[in-house]
């Protein structure tokens, strides 16, 4: 049996990886959602209204753009960008939404809610709610409030409202937490959207699901542009759903290396990062059990990027697992690296990408010249960069 | 004969309903926790549920959320506890003491430690709230080893068949959570809680005490007769974190105030 077919298990585990870890209270309501998306996710009418969306709202499919002038500066492998920035809002993270939505309303529920770091799931999810016409809620760390204040209004004028939270670091992993609380409270009548490949079962495969239409676009792409599969996959890892995203329909692709690049910050051995893969370790949060930055003692540690929707210290178990059985490989990418990354590629090819995926390039930058010109590396530009100009310029000393 | 089941005989015999007292250990510190621990015993409080801080407290509302807060200010840990319930039992060999906490915590130190640890220290019973029957094994294997409670929650969502799954696993009392929401939500509806709280005995021969949106004397008094016991815990988390001065003075005013309606028939 392919590795694909078998997870997550019956438990909604990948291995020792993910489960359902909360609160009595919400046990039945994720066994619900479970039992509903199995249902769902071979309706043949369901799945058709899904696509719709994705052609027609979002945009799809995204083009697999030849980036021949970086390769060239590059001077190895050939890199072929999945222009997931090239969709409505802006990033991946509507092909989850426009699923879940309308799971929500087949669902009966409605009112919507869901947490946001860097703004984009909460963008994505207000857009959705705004046209299904839907009440929103967006939860959102204080400090990421600060540094993505453009997405926040964003939000609003889409009609949802922004709930700032100031518990905890102020972050995404706090929004998460306060989006649970929320949920608990009103299970009856909303649906919580998480953003990523996340949280109890079954989320971490409803979310993986929904966007591997970018992986299924990439395999197609490939054999039409390309004439063969790609040789490398590299994407960004916070939470872990561009990259799943990704990744998944390769997995039984052998010939295919994957590669996942967390935010690395000020440096692993500084402590200041947000590479639980790389320098965490085994535990239980949100819900599920995964790689966790923390204490000895078990205390979910503050984490550090430049970019907020990397600034997690937990990840999806899916990737836990893949890294566990070694299908893909993680490492990282420091913020300067990743800044660096992110002016070359916007003056080599005229594409401004976000800062989250400015760090998968940085990779890039590194691998690319050690490879063969043969070679085929596809990067998931998972979204465009525009609402990182205000960081950037502030890095910069630069007052717009 | 543990604690927990012959503090509920006693009060039985006495047709008297058991007051639960939760707070978080470590909040504001270690000297204040142990002094509010003999403090409740002494004015009406039958079982302690000391609180172990976590980064990240899913189920808890702003209050409670606000004492882990303080007690990580503080670096109280699950290890530091189990040396405070020591303390404890120096002069208190009666008392049940319950630990409540995320799994995250409790993992790090490893089942196994845990609780052998535990027991040494005089810990009666644990209640893990995101550690959900499915993923239960491991824990309450090692606790029955050691004579330690596992304490499981019902929730008003919870269905019957899983009911009936919960409490075959459970020990020491079943704690029903009164309303859905987060610790310290608003005033619990006494009406849909005796239906579900009815149900719920038919299916158990445990205790079942009610917590979530208790307050004060008023509001247990509501609910004291269709369960063993009441939790109170938001209300005596707002108490430790006000002034320090006061502490003893709120703490003592309130648990009178419960132990008295608990009373009253």
């Amino acid at each position: 049996m392919s590795k694909k077919e078998k997870l997550p298990d019956s438990k909604g585990r990948f291995g020792i990886y993910g489960g359902v870890y909360v609160a009595e209270t919400l046990v039945p309501a994720l066994e619900e959602l479970a039992q509903k998306y199995e249902l769902i996710k071979d309706d043949k009418e369901f799945m058709a209204e899904v696509q719709d969306d994705l052609e027609k709202f979002v945009g799809r499919p995204s083009p697999l753009y030849f980036a021949k002038h970086w390769s060239k500066k590059l001077g190895g492998a050939k890199v072929y960008l999945k222009r997931e920035d090239l969709n409505h809002t802006g990033a991946h993270k509507i092909n989850n939404t426009v699923g879940q939505i309308l799971l929500a309303k087949h669902m009966g529920k409605t009112r919507i809610i869901a947490e946001t770091g860097a703004g984009q799931h909460g963008v994505a999810t207000a857009t959705v709610a705004a046209r299904h016409g839907l009440e929103c809620v967006i939860y959102m760390g204080e400090e990421d409030i600060k540094r993505q204040s453009l997405n926040v209004y964003r939000i609003k004028i889409l009609g949802a409202e922004v709930v700032s939270v100031n518990s905890g670091t102020k972050t995404l992993k706090d929004a998460m937490n306060e989006a649970m609380r929320d949920w608990v409270t009103n299970v009856d009548n909303t649906y919580y959207i998480i953003g990523s490949v996340a949280g109890p079962h079954p989320y971490p495969q409803i979310v993986r699901d929904f966007n591997s239409v970018v992986g299924e676009e990439v395999l197609f792409q490939s054999k039409n542009q390309i004439g063969k599969m790609p040789d490398l996959l590299v994407a960004c890892v916070g939470g872990g759903s561009n990259a799943m995203g990704l990744f998944y329909p390769f997995i039984d692709i052998s010939s295919t290396d994957l590669v996942g690049v967390e935010a690395g910050g000020l440096g692993l051995d500084t402590g200041k990062h947000a590479a639980p893969l790389n320098a965490g370790s085994e535990g239980v949060l949100h819900g599920m059990r995964t790689y966790l930055m923390q204490t000895t003692e078990g205390q979910i540690q503050n984490t550090h990027s430049i970019s907020a929707g990397l600034d997690y210290p937990g990840v999806g178990p899916e990737h836990a697992w893949l890294k566990d059985i070694g299908r893909a490989d993680y490492t990282t990418a420091n913020d300067q690296e990743a800044l660096d990354a992110f002016k070359e590629l916007t003056l080599v090819e005229g594409i401004m990408p976000a800062l989250e995926t400015a760090h998968a390039l940085a990779y890039v930058k590194k691998i690319a010249p050690t490879m063969d010109s043969e070679k085929v590396i596809v990067v998931n530009i998972s979204g465009r960069g525009d609402k990182d100009i205000n960081t950037v310029a502030d890095i910069e000393g630069i007052k717009l | 004969m543990g604690r927990i089941e012959k503090t509920f005989l006693d009060l039985a015999e006495l047709k008297q309903k058991a007051l639960i007292g939760y707070i978080v250990s470590g909040d504001p510190n270690m000297s204040s926790t142990l002094m509010a621990m003999h403090l409740m015993v002494e004015e009406g409080v039958h079982v302690i549920e000391l609180g172990i801080a976590f980064s990240d407290p899913m189920a808890e509302g702003p209050s409670i959320q606000q004492g882990h807060e303080r007690a990580l200010a503080e670096k109280i840990s699950l290890k530091a506890t189990l040396k405070l319930v020591k303390s404890f039992r120096e002069k208190d060999k009666k008392t049940p003491v319950v630990l409540m906490g995320y799994m995250n915590t409790f993992e790090a130190l490893g089942s196994e430690v845990f609780s052998y640890a535990a027991k040494d220290n005089g810990v009666d019973g644990i209640l893990i709230v995101d550690m959900p029957l499915e993923a239960s094994d491991e824990f309450t294997e090692e606790c029955r080893k050691q004579g330690l409670d596992v304490i499981r929650l019902i929730a008003p969502t919870t269905t019957e068949s899983r009911i009936k799954k919960i409490c075959k696993q459970a020990s020491g009392y079943i704690y029903y959570i009164s309303l859905k929401g987060i610790t310290g939500a608003d005033s619990i509806n006494p009406e849909e809680v005796e239906k579900k709280v009815l149900k719920l005995k038919k299916l158990t021969d445990l205790p079942v005490v009610i917590g979530f949106g208790i307050k004060d004397g008023k509001s247990a008094s509501k609910v004291k007769d269709l369960a063993d016991g009441v939790v109170v815990g938001t209300a005596l988390v707002d108490i430790m974190g006000g002034n320090k001065e006061e502490i003893e003075k709120h703490l003592s005013i309130k648990i009178k105030d419960l132990s008295k309606a608990l009373r009253k028939t």
